[in-house]
């Protein structure tokens, strides 16, 4: 608090009072959070410490590493679990053009908003009107998951490491926790939980037949058809950019500047979410 | 391959979509199958992680302590806890149901 304010303080109040960096920072620490948990299933379902990291680091995309572990949990190959992660990191390819196209970044900056293009980045920064503020809710909440994400993603790995038997713990029960808590923000409707009915169903009717891992890229392969030939409702409830989470922010931004903090639950369901994952 | 190549590999692709999407002209935004599928898929494969997370011991199916921690998990989810919450009610669950002699 200088008698003199310089330029440099008025700015920096500038930039915490802007809605987007509150709401990006506030999503950041739910969401790194969390990563807790994914480091902690991670090296429990066969990872070791660096994989574990490297999924954090590089995928970066909270669903797509849970779905990663979750295969390989489940004692299936290496490919199935690549193919489950990279059928679940699709939607980040939209959120792509969605941000290309508001943020319009340039040169390396396009390289390193790829990078951060996940669930919570995104419906951060769609959740804006005001351009300036899109552009710093991308780069808040970017960023700040990311490095939290992979602050608390270590700290679970060294934690889980230690915990001895996953199961006397309840680990397997906490991965299928985490899937739910993906999953549910994104039944609101009534054709997403049918959809979601049919590739549980589809699932369980192929575990038998398939070897592990399989089954989930059976599930894709038929929520892929369903979107391929439904022809109702495009526009709603199903595309990532009206993810309940973004519709959250826009309703109640006009009316209350404490967004971030009052809606803990949406912001860190989303993910993956990612969200991806989560991941982010 | 080890796990580590499909890992990486893993990695590349999921970058290689993220960066898809700066790449794309934006004309395929307004495709509305692509966005349908790629919303279809999303909640198709977190439902069917999910259930395999929940019933699945390798090729069999199995009723065990994991499908008390799914409805522990619905019932903190019902009532808005965040994600964290969420996880750790779900691991209480399996880890009490054990305790308790439900495998």
């Amino acid at each position: 608090m200088g008698l003199d304010p310089g330029k440099a303080e008025p700015a920096a109040v500038k930039i915490l009072q802007s809605p987007a960096v509150r709401i990006g920072l506030s999503i950041s620490v739910a969401t790194g959070l969390y990563g807790v948990s994914f480091g902690a299933l991670s090296v429990t379902s066969g990872l070791d410490f660096w994989q574990t990291m490297a999924l954090s680091l590089l995928l970066f995309s909270g669903g797509s590493q849970f779905a990663f572990i979750g295969v390989v949990a489940g004692g299936g190959s290496g490919v199935a679990a690549m193919g489950a992660a990279t059928l679940l990191g699709m939607r980040n390819g939209i959120y792509g053009m969605q941000i290309n196209a508001l943020l319009q970044p340039r040169g390396w900056r396009r390289f390193a908003a790829a990078q951060l293009t996940i669930d919570e980045s995104t419906a951060t920064s769609t959740g804006q009107t005001d351009p300036q503020e899109q552009k710093r809710g991308f780069w808040t909440a970017g960023i700040g998951v990311f490095v939290l994400w992979n602050l608390f993603t270590a700290l679970g790995a060294l934690a889980g490491g230690a915990l001895g038997d996953p199961k006397q713990w309840g680990l397997d029960g906490a991965a299928v926790a985490a899937f739910l808590g993906l999953l549910w923000p994104r039944l609101k409707g009534r054709e997403p939980v049918a959809i979601a009915v049919v590739c549980a169903l589809a699932t369980v009717l192929a575990v038998p037949f398939v070897p592990p891992g399989v089954p989930i890229l059976v599930a894709a392969v038929v929520a892929a058809g369903i979107g391929w030939f439904s022809h109702a409702r495009s526009d709603e409830g199903l595309e990532p950019d009206v993810d309940p989470y973004a519709e959250h922010h826009e309703q109640r931004h006009g009316h209350t500047d404490h967004t971030g903090h009052a809606d803990p639950s949406g912001h860190t369901g989303d993910l993956p979410a990612d969200r991806d994952g989560g991941t982010a | 391959m080890n796990l580590w190549t499909w890992l990486l590999l893993s990695c590349l692709l999921a970058y290689a979509w993220k960066l898809l999407g700066y790449l794309v002209p934006a004309s395929l935004l307004r495709n509305p199958r692509m966005s349908r599928i790629a919303g279809t898929m999303t909640i198709g494969l977190l439902a069917s992680l999910t259930v395999v997370n929940a019933v699945a011991t390798g090729q069999s199916l199995a009723l065990d302590a994991r499908l008390g921690a799914l409805a522990a998990a619905a019932l903190a989810l019902w009532f808005r806890a965040p994600f964290l919450v969420v996880v750790i009610v779900g691991a209480a669950a399996a880890a009490g149901l054990r305790l308790l002699g439900w495998d």
